[in-house]
């Protein structure tokens, strides 16, 4: 199992990701700066991590969807490879037009950070596979624009085709407005393409994988991958 | 030729930053609604041709500059 981390400037979940597929996972994991036209041979799953890519200087993610590496991990996807995008990596995905939608300011406008619970939507997919649809996990988010927005029929598009990985609740489950942090609409606060191997979302899993981080949810989502690929490697 | 582009957040899109603004300036009883906060970029491209100029523009907006999922730009060719 190899993952590739690229590294943007401002990018400072990096560390996180390196640690969470690292050493917790103990997968073959590598940084890769921005300026670099290839991924490590024989990647398969890239994670682009959190931060404040160039500042978020236009809009987040805007700038660095621009950059080199990006190429390579278009390619990379559209070969099938794994993509997951946490935070400002959701925002890139997006900016890049792998995912769909935008991520807009907090209807709060206010930077917030806290535990928060979201539902498994789809238990189907190479993120999730190794958890039941409709299982909660609580981790943490930490941003300012995770406001996630989607034209009227782009997102009835979405939810037809089952697109939501995630989606905010409370402590029983529930979903709606109240139970949003941030004014995503249908309280989404995960994507996912409809080849269904580029996971973008919000809330930042590779920060509850140890005891000393408060909880462990997001293994599910490491235990996930570790699962879906090692059927994949298995194949001739 | 000095070119504006204005990018402005959609109709419908909520724009928390001009509702902060608004109830602001409504401190200072101004009556005021329906702010909005948008973007202002301004650029020299070299070229006398004004239709070269905006085509230039529109490109660069479409490239860049505007997220069409939730902005709209106008271009000013001065």
């Amino acid at each position: 199992m190899r993952v590739a981390v690229p590294v943007f400037p401002g990018s400072n979940c990096d560390h996180d990701a390196l640690h969470a597929c690292g050493v917790v996972m103990g997968w073959d994991t590598y940084p890769v700066w921005h300026q670099e036209t290839r991924l490590p041979e024989n990647t398969d799953l890239v994670f682009i991590p959190g931060g404040f890519s160039y500042g978020d200087y236009l809009r987040c993610g805007a700038i660095a969807a621009l950059s080199p590496i990006m190429g390579d991990i278009r390619r990379h996807a559209e070969n099938g490879g794994l993509v997951f995008g946490v935070c400002n990596g959701f925002q890139i995905l997006c900016e890049a037009k792998m995912l769909p939608g935008a991520l807009l300011r907090n209807e709060s406008l206010r930077f917030i950070h806290q535990q928060v619970n979201i539902r498994v939507e789809r238990a189907d997919l190479p993120f999730t596979s190794a958890m039941k649809a409709g299982r909660m996990m609580k981790v943490p988010i930490a941003h300012a624009e995770g406001n996630f927005t989607l034209d009227a029929s782009e997102l009835m598009d979405l939810e037809a085709r089952g697109g939501v990985a995630f989606r905010y609740c409370d402590a029983a489950g529930q979903i709606g407005e109240t139970q949003t942090p941030n004014g995503a609409v249908n309280g989404i606060a995960g994507i996912v393409n409809a080849a269904g191997n580029v996971l973008g979302m919000m809330p930042h899993p590779e920060r509850a994988v140890e005891s000393e981080m408060g909880g462990m949810d997001g293994l599910g989502i490491f235990r996930s991958l570790a699962q879906s690929l090692a059927v994949t490697l298995a194949k001739p | 030729m000095k070119v504006r582009v204005l990018v402005s957040l959609k109709a419908g899109i909520l724009d928390p930053q001009g509702k902060a603004v608004e109830q602001g300036l409504h401190g200072f009883d101004f009556k005021v609604e329906h702010l909005r906060i948008g973007r202002l970029i301004e650029m020299d491209i070299p070229t006398y041709n004004p239709d070269e100029a905006r085509a230039q523009a529109q490109a660069m907006c479409d490239k860049l500059l505007v997220n069409p999922v939730m902005e709209k730009a106008t271009i000013e060719v001065l």
